[in-house]
């Protein structure tokens, strides 16, 4: 069975976490003057959950670890969630973090594959990375890994096509090692889902292409914990977690509003929000 | 943005991106049969403006471009004038094939927005950046390709490729361009380039945003004494061979500046028809073979060396290279 690096199974402190991080993704953000703070809010437990609830087996210190479980970030956008967890789980320095979108400096806007330890795939074209999940089953398989893949999705996202073509591959290739996460905030870049492009019903539509389809709450780390115990146990097929989510989750007049997408708070929106996620820094 | 400062250029309150948005809702308003089509970006690229005013004509396909070309080729289809709006970055390399067969093959009468071309889009970084789109483009033999250098010809940009029968691709950008034309009063002719200055010493010949950095550096020249044309190719194909000769000519050097890559860029179709016509010595400014990084976007001009300065230096060099 995977033996993680970092067990941490007390959940309020897997909260805790999850809380300092987004502290983290709000100064990254508002000191860069951009960037997607409330698409990064929205998946931080999610990530959580992967990285400090015993669900990745990874070594920060051997980054290219051959047998390690992949963490590919197809939403590539909340990169900054991903900087933040990786340099909590030691990949690298965390004074790294506040370089974000600065000229010179490998915190990329988008995650870049090999300017940082951790980052297993270039995103930030969306539609992308469940097909690289796919290449890492395969890869697994020639090379005799018992490795799991795990792919965080956008619901936006999803209106690509490649991301079909990528879930009826997987299925075809019974990928049972892999596991999407589909960050379902219900929001896409220019509005609400349900107005902009209709993707229900999505259990039905997942479970049609040959997958193994859960529902979480995407913000309670014990319920997506337990799920991803369960998932881990199905054999044949992938399976996705559709995990309900709350875009800008944590910050009430962020979650209000979807125009919040891609933008970085003003440093007098960011004193409120740090109130509200009850820290200073 | 320091761009046109040592020209006197006059800057523009808004990103050149607005002006797009504006510039497509009149042609809206004008022409009942444009249709917008978006790939959930409509408050980027500023489309949404169409949206506001006319949403039973604005269709959002969502982050799905080959869809989105697709689609829009259809409602061409049926004698609609469809804009095709994205990313250049994402609706090129995401949907080439069908930009190939449904648009550029079948010589429909189609628009392509590229938005945030370059690298001016700064810190969204490399994934997001434009800086193959018009090499992809040219790749498309029958398409027009637009890459207007400011606010007034950006509106008259939008105008001639609505009006204009066939595949046309328009570049815009996310920053704000100074004024180069007067707003009412802006010549745009699709394929013939603008002499925005006159001068016999060299040509510098640019599109886009590298037509002010251009203007800038003639500004600096000259106070060595130094007099440079500057040609504003707004039009990438077809191109103007007519001006081109003419500068080689009459001034016996050429520099040509593009935010875009070298290699398949406009410099290097421009120095086939300088080596065909009438050789002389030539510079080129743009990008070399890299991917440009995240930051804020004068950070990058400079690293990647495509300021005034850099034209200046190219276009001491070639004025050297005279016989
Ligand atoms: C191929 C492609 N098209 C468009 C974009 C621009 N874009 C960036 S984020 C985004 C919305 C993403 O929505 P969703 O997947 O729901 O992610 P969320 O931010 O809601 O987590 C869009 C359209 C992109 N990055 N890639
Ligand atoms: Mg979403």
């Amino acid at each position: 069975m995977n033996s993680p690096t970092t067990i941490t199974v007390d959940v309020d402190e897997l909260q805790a976490i999850a809380n300092d991080m987004r502290l983290d993704i709000l100064n990254m953000t508002t000191r860069a003057g951009s960037g997607h703070p409330s698409s990064s809010w929205s998946a931080t437990d999610i990530v959580t959950a992967l990285y400090f609830g015993g669900v990745l087996r990874y070594r920060p210190g051997e980054p290219d670890w051959p047998e390690r479980d992949r963490f590919i970030m197809s939403k590539g956008h909340a990169a900054p969630l991903l900087y933040a967890i990786l340099a909590r789980a030691g990949y690298f320095n965390r004074d790294m973090i506040w370089r974000l979108r600065q000229v010179n400096s490998p915190v990329q806007g988008h995650p870049i594959q090999g300017l940082l330890p951790g980052v297993e795939a270039t995103t930030g074209s969306l539609g992308q990375g469940l097909s690289l999940g796919v290449g890492h089953v395969l890869g697994g398989r020639l090379n005799n890994f018992d490795y799991r893949v795990y792919v965080l999705l956008g619901d936006g996202e999803c209106e690509a096509g490649q991301i079909w073509e990528a879930a009826m591959s997987a299925a075809h290739f019974e990928a049972d090692n892999l596991v999407a996460i589909l960050d379902y905030n219900k929001y896409q870049e220019t509005g609400p889902i349900s107005r902009e492009m209709a993707l229900e019903p999505l259990v039905e539509k997942w479970e049609s292409f040959g997958w193994n389809v859960v529902e979480a709450d995407g913000h309670d780390i014990a319920d997506l914990l337990e799920k991803f115990d369960a998932v881990a146990n199905v054999k044949g097929k992938p399976s996705i977690i559709i995990a309900h989510t709350v875009k800008g989750k944590g910050v009430s007049f962020v979650e209000a509003d979807f125009t919040f997408h891609g933008r970085a708070l003003t440093p007098e929106q960011a004193a409120l929000a740090r109130e509200e996620l009850n820290g200073t820094r | 943005m320091e761009l046109g400062k040592q020209a006197g250029l006059k800057p523009y309150p808004l990103p050149l991106r607005n002006v797009f948005g504006d510039a497509l809702l009149n042609v809206a308003r004008e022409n009942e049969k444009v249709v917008v089509l978006d790939g959930d970006l409509g408050n980027s690229t500023k489309a949404e403006y169409v949206r506001q005013e006319f949403p039973e004509r604005f269709f959002n396909i969502g982050i799905a471009e080959s869809n989105l070309v697709g689609v829009g080729a259809g409602l061409a289809g049926c004698g609609f004038v469809p804009w095709i709006t994205s990313f250049s970055s994402f609706l090129l390399c995401n949907a080439y094939d069908q930009i190939r067969l449904a648009v550029a093959m079948s010589n429909i009468n189609a628009k392509v927005l590229g938005s945030h071309g370059g690298i001016t889009l700064g810190k969204d970084g490399p994934t997001q950046m434009g800086i193959e789109d018009l090499a992809l483009m040219g790749g498309l033999p029958t398409f027009t390709i637009l890459v207007p250098s400011d606010p007034a010809s950006m509106h008259a940009a939008v105008k001639a490729a609505t009006d204009f029968e066939g595949p046309v691709f328009l570049r815009s950008s996310r920053v704000a361009l100074p004024e180069i034309y007067p707003m009412d009063d802006c010549p745009f002719e699709i394929g013939k380039a603008n002499t925005v200055r006159e001068g016999s010493d060299l040509a510098i010949i640019a599109c886009g945003i590298m037509v002010a950095a251009a203007l800038d550096a003639a500004a600096v020249l000259a106070e060595s004494g130094i007099e440079a044309r500057v040609l504003d190719m707004h039009t990438i194909r077809p191109m103007d061979i007519n001006a081109i000769t003419k500068a080689a000519r009459e001034t016996g050097a050429i520099v040509t500046a593009e935010e875009h890559l070298l290699q398949g860029g406009v410099g290097s179709n421009i120095a086939r028809i300088v080596g065909e016509r009438h050789p002389v010595p030539m510079r080129f400014v743009g990008l070399a073979d890299v991917y440009v990084e995240s930051g804020e976007p004068d950070d990058l001009l400079k690293k990647y060396k495509l300021t005034s300065a850099d034209i200046v230096t190219a276009a001491r060099e070639a004025v050297a290279a005279k016989a």
